[in-house]
């Protein structure tokens, strides 16, 4: 008993000294870094119209109330447009993405050294530039409009679509893909009877999931001029018809959440 | 015995086993995309016109002009990297009493709908429709930008940590909680070691998403490189256009990468 009181108990303690102190070091560099930045975005900002936002948000909250649904005869076409620019370029991506997963699938790629970079390269571009910048870009070389917004689109969903697609393709079983060869099958035989079964499922769902993506970036696209519901938000915004903005945003979030609930069946169905 | 047919030829199974459905699919796709052509309208004059300043615009990739406009660029740049750094940290911040009151396991009811009804409204709009209130709100320049991003990683963050939180292992937590520890004690020595792991990696992924989105709120006045992306393209500068673009690649791989690594090394 007397042992038990006479040896000093050291409190519980989750790390070592060493290790404690890194932890300290690294809040202490993150947090000098998060206040430095923060200190040259508030150089920048006009405060004055900060600490007025709260009035304004309540003004413009005023304005939105109601909403004019008189206006929503005219958004048919638009969400029409918007609708389509998604499908129509997931299709387009789906179908493009498919020979460059395959290019950059360690397993069915043509050459590692020379064919899989430039098909890892083609997907981190597509991947790194958003679809408003394709379509800014679309909208000064082929003009406004909803094929601006397709290309758009499409051009965004390739990398998405395919870095998805090929990592299916460098999970498959090897074991059906082995015994398809041994009967002699050639190359194109093992792919389809191989390779293609076991990622279709997989392909269907990223298909759907980027359908779903997609809906919600083409309703920003024709704030640059691409076509879509976005061309009416930003005349009604322009022209500060706030019961007509308000009406635009209710539909945007009916059209996501009807697409949402669409590709989650589909998903479940196919899974 | 013999009355039974069996079949010749071996055929694959198709994805959609309802033959029915599966032709409807089809015929469905079908009327659709004849509708889609007939009311889209395309002025093929006007695409026709844009093939040459299509080709010139890639020809600028050869070799982009880095030089004229340097000031502007690492200007832009460098404020789209401050606008990530300050959103990320806020919007992580700021998600997880979201994250966790947005937990089924660990919330009580009204909590719990009050949460997934905010994270829910805040990630059904994009970026850029928050961004163009948002600045109407608090005036053109980068804090715009950073509200918006903080908004948008609250949404993205609080509802993959409260799923997160939802597929704990409840026996850790108990046994914490069995200890007599207090609430904030619970979280922190019962919750938080399981799901910090992931978070981390979640907040690096996010970190990266920042970047990318921050390149186009400057668009609508958000701040950033988007503002100055949006002139070259304006004022038809291609080459200028394609620097940008270049960094923004090159800065979006390098996080990529790096967040892999950290990732790797977290875990």
């Amino acid at each position: 008993m007397s042992v038990a009181a006479a040896t000093p108990h050291k409190a519980w303690q989750r790390r070592t000294p060493r290790a404690q102190f890194a932890v300290w070091a690294g809040w202490f560099f993150a947090t000098a870094l998060f206040v430095y930045c923060f200190s040259l975005i508030s150089e920048k900002t006009i405060w004055a119209f900060v600490t007025d936002a709260p009035a304004q948000a309540g003004d413009l909250a005023v304005r939105m109330v109601p909403p004019d649904w008189r206006y929503i005869r005219e958004l048919g076409r638009p969400i029409w447009d918007t609708i389509n620019m998604a499908t129509l370029g997931t299709a387009i991506a789906v179908v493009l993405a498919i020979p460059v997963a395959y290019c950059a699938a360690r397993n069915t790629t043509p050459s590692v050294a020379l064919v899989r970079p430039v098909a890892l390269f083609i997907i981190v571009s597509s991947r790194s530039i958003n679809a408003l910048i394709w379509a800014l870009m679309l909208v000064t070389i082929i003009g406004p409009g909803v094929l601006a917004g397709i290309i758009a689109i499409a051009l965004r969903s390739i990398g998405f679509c395919a870095k998805l697609l090929y990592e299916a393709i460098e999970e498959i079983d090897e074991s059906q893909v082995e015994a398809v060869r041994a009967t002699g099958a050639s190359r194109a035989q093992v792919t389809t009877y191989g390779i293609v079964p076991q990622v279709l499922p997989a392909f269907a769902g990223i298909s759907v999931f980027r359908w779903d993506i997609n809906i919600r970036e083409s309703t920003v696209l024709g704030l640059v001029g691409a076509g879509g519901i976005g061309l009416q938000l930003n005349a009604a915004i322009t022209q500060l018809y706030w019961t007509q903005v308000s009406l635009i945003l209710l539909v945007i979030i009916g059209t996501v959440i009807v697409s949402e609930w669409v590709s989650a069946k589909v998903r479940h169905a196919i899974i | 015995m013999t009355d039974v047919a069996l079949p010749r030829r071996w055929k694959k199974p198709p994805l959609i086993k309802s033959a029915f459905l599966r032709w409807s699919l089809g015929l469905g796709a079908a009327i659709y995309l004849a509708l889609v052509i007939q009311t889209t309208p395309v002025n093929w004059a006007r695409v026709w016109e844009g093939i040459p300043r299509g080709a010139r615009f890639i020809a600028a990739f050869f070799p982009p002009d880095f030089v004229t406009r340097s000031a502007e660029i690492i200007e832009g740049i460098s404020e789209s990297l401050w606008m990530t750094v300050v959103a990320t940290v806020i919007g992580i911040a700021l998600s997880v009493p979201f994250g966790i009151g947005a937990a089924k396991n660990i919330a009580p009811a009204p909590v719990y709908y009050f949460c997934r009804g905010f994270l829910a409204v805040s990630r059904s709009f994009q970026e850029i429709i928050l961004a163009i209130f948002f600045v109407k709100l608090f005036g053109f320049g980068p804090f715009a930008g950073v509200v918006t991003l903080s908004v948008a990683t609250i949404g993205f963050y609080g509802k993959l940590l409260a799923e997160d939180i939802e597929d704990m292992d409840m026996g850790q937590a108990e046994a914490v909680r069995a200890t007599g520890s207090s609430w904030l004690q619970w979280i922190n020595y019962g919750v938080q070691p399981q799901v910090m792991p992931r978070m981390i990696g979640l907040g690096l992924y996010r970190f990266d998403i920042n970047f990318r989105e921050s390149a186009v709120i400057g668009i609508v006045g958000g701040g950033g490189i988007g503002a100055t992306l949006n002139t070259a393209f304006d004022r038809y500068e291609f080459d200028s256009a394609a620097a940008i673009l270049l960094v923004i690649i090159g800065i979006v791989m390098i996080c990529e990468y790096g967040s892999g690594y950290l990732r790797k090394w977290v875990q």
